[in-house]
């Protein structure tokens, strides 16, 4: 057996003092709107506040459903284009990111060293960075105001890429090979060895898709609202200050949750993926 | 000469026969043009004139840079207020996602699970960050000052958000508990992909406490780790303007007091139309992200 080295149980004491410090800190806005979102309004305006409600009520849920809901669109269009929005941003982005990734991190061609140079540098380049041109640039070719000026902007992210590279390239190439030899096009080996094979990246990039692609707020490219997603809605609703605290954290819990779910699920995939997320010069 | 027109041929030759890895990238890469190199170009062309969108646009050169620097208070405000946000969300909270990440690593197992995700919530659920509104509301329903008023520690209500010194101490705060995102979730991924032989080699070398550990044996492995926790980084705290708009009203902030680059820029290109100066805004942004890149990256060569 070779020599331990010392972890001591008070350091292990301390240590977790300093993350339970920090832990609610992180936790306070959620545990804040979990009890809120329950709250009858009369509860919202106790002195001192409380975090939990006393008499749970779902009015919140309600309020928020009447508050959304105007005279063309009901509350559950919005969450519909909501899910659509995000649905074919990640089907489509799956798609294409994978096919771009698998030449990047396997092929050699000309060109492959810039494209991945710049695909490293533009991880940098928010969508926040670039919105206002993107929205120009849009606007000239007629895009404004259609579904896809909210869904393919987004396949434009080189994150998903990149973690798809990183994690191609520990693939051993003989693999690969294989496949060759027996006679397969590039196709057929990507579908039948490629893609079963990187099925730990492929949740991890689901989730960083689905979790932007639900949060999308981008301003003005929509403007009718029969094509608005939630968030565009949702966030109105916080702006009328702490007498909306109830509805707004229901609100806040609609969501929250989706992207949490779909964590949960793919959470050990995640971390299987972003061992090998690093940057090697 | 001869040596040129061979290469050109080896060159044409050797796309030809990859041409399947090109057809492969192309859809990703039609949108990558589209959506993030095409914007990036535009803008530093349209950052050279004048355009409202309704006319075409007038070559001004420089004029657009001059302005910026010379004359807008407002815009050099902004770069000041993202300077701060960068310099206290850039390194202090490069640490800390650091430290805590290895914190968690420190743990018992089952905890680990729980307390990530604790950590790694408020990033996925992104923009629910309205919530900190009504915790840091101004009047004594708010649960900030509730509390705090309990405890003692104030005797009235402090307006938080508006209060030009306040303000930007809590957009901070914010602006940490929605970022520590995806390098973190590297860190922690980083931390235990190192080699467990490696520590016991440690141990044999001398090696005697956590910090011996995480200085010898820990940091060294998770370089490229680091790296991307920075890139990162770098990417959210530059982008620092939804936060600000949502708490403080980014561009209308009393006195200026939390207006990003980001703010401003979204306030002449979505509000005013003023396309080629909000470009300009754009490609001091570009400069700005892709320098600190390369300082960054400098700086952990160590």
């Amino acid at each position: 057996m070779a020599k331990k080295i010392n972890h001591s149980i008070l350091g292990t004491v301390i240590l977790g003092l300093v993350l339970l410090l920090f832990g609610t800190f992180m936790a306070l806005p959620m545990i804040y709107a979990v009890g809120s979102a329950f709250k009858p309004l009369e509860e919202i305006f106790l002195f001192p506040p409380r975090l939990l409600p006393q008499n749970p009520t779902f009015g919140n849920f309600k309020q928020m459903q009447d508050l959304l809901s105007n005279l063309w669109v009901p509350f559950e269009r919005y969450l519909f284009n909501s899910i659509f929005v995000s649905l074919a941003s990640t089907g489509l982005y799956l798609v294409i990111a994978t096919l771009a990734a698998y030449p990047l991190a396997k092929h050699s061609f000309p060109g492959k060293n810039w494209i991945r140079e710049i695909i490293t540098i533009a991880l940098m380049f928010t969508a926040s960075v670039t919105g206002v041109v993107q929205y120009l640039l849009m606007s000239m070719v007629g895009m404004i105001n259609t579904y896809a000026s909210v869904i393919l902007p987004s396949l434009a992210n080189t994150m998903g890429v990149f973690l798809c590279i990183q994690y191609l390239s520990t693939l051993p190439d003989s693999m690969l090979e294989a496949g060759k030899v027996d006679g397969a096009g590039e196709f057929r080996i990507f579908a039948r060895l490629v893609l079963p094979n990187i099925r730990p990246v492929l949740f991890t990039v689901l989730i960083f898709q689905f979790q932007a692609a639900w949060n999308m707020a981008p301003g003005g490219v929509v403007y009718s609202e029969e094509l608005k997603t939630l968030p565009l809605v949702l966030s109105q609703i916080a702006t009328a200050g702490i007498s909306r605290a109830g509805v707004g954290s229901a609100a806040a819990l609609v969501m929250m949750l989706p992207p949490i779910i779909v964590f949960i699920i793919s959470q050990s995939k995640v971390m299987e993926t972003m061992a090998h997320s690093g940057i090697k010069e | 000469m001869k040596q040129a027109v061979d290469y050109k041929l080896k060159l044409g030759y050797r796309m030809r026969k990859s041409y399947i890895s090109y057809v492969m990238m192309t859809p990703f890469l039609v949108a990558f043009l589209f959506f993030t190199v095409l914007p990036v170009l535009a803008a530093v062309l349209l950052s050279f004139t004048d355009f409202n969108m309704l006319q075409l646009p007038q070559i001004t050169g420089f004029d657009n840079y001059k302005r910026l620097f010379l004359e807008d208070e407002v815009f050099l405000t902004a770069v000041k207020n993202t300077m701060i946000l960068t310099f206290v969300n850039g390194p202090i909270g490069y640490l800390v996602a650091f430290l805590l990440a290895w914190l968690i690593n420190e743990m018992p197992n089952k905890a680990r699970v729980i307390i990530t995700f604790i950590f790694y919530a408020p990033s996925i659920s992104g923009n629910v960050y309205f919530i900190w509104k009504f915790l840091f509301s101004g009047d004594a329903y708010g649960f900030i000052n509730g509390f705090l008023m309990r405890m003692g520690f104030i005797n009235e209500p402090v307006l938080w958000l508006t209060n030009v010194g306040t303000a930007m101490v809590v957009v901070i705060l914010v602006q940490f508990w929605t970022s520590l995102g995806a390098s973190f979730l590297a860190f922690i991924a980083g931390f235990q992909s190192v080699d467990r032989s490696q520590y016991e080699a440690a141990a044999i070398d001398g090696v005697r406490n956590r910090f011996g550990e995480l200085w010898y044996v820990t940091i060294p492995n998770m370089k490229p780790m680091l790296l991307f926790g920075a890139v990162m980084l770098i990417a959210n705290t530059f982008s620092v303007g939804a936060v600000t708009d949502e708490l403080t009203g980014g561009h209308m902030s009393i006195q200026a007091s939390t207006l990003t680059i980001v703010n401003h820029m979204t306030d002449y290109g979505s509000v005013r139309y003023e396309m080629g100066y909000a470009s300009a805004i754009a490609v001091i942004l570009f400069l700005l992200v892709y320098f600190s890149k390369r300082l960054i990256f400098r700086l952990l060569r160590w």
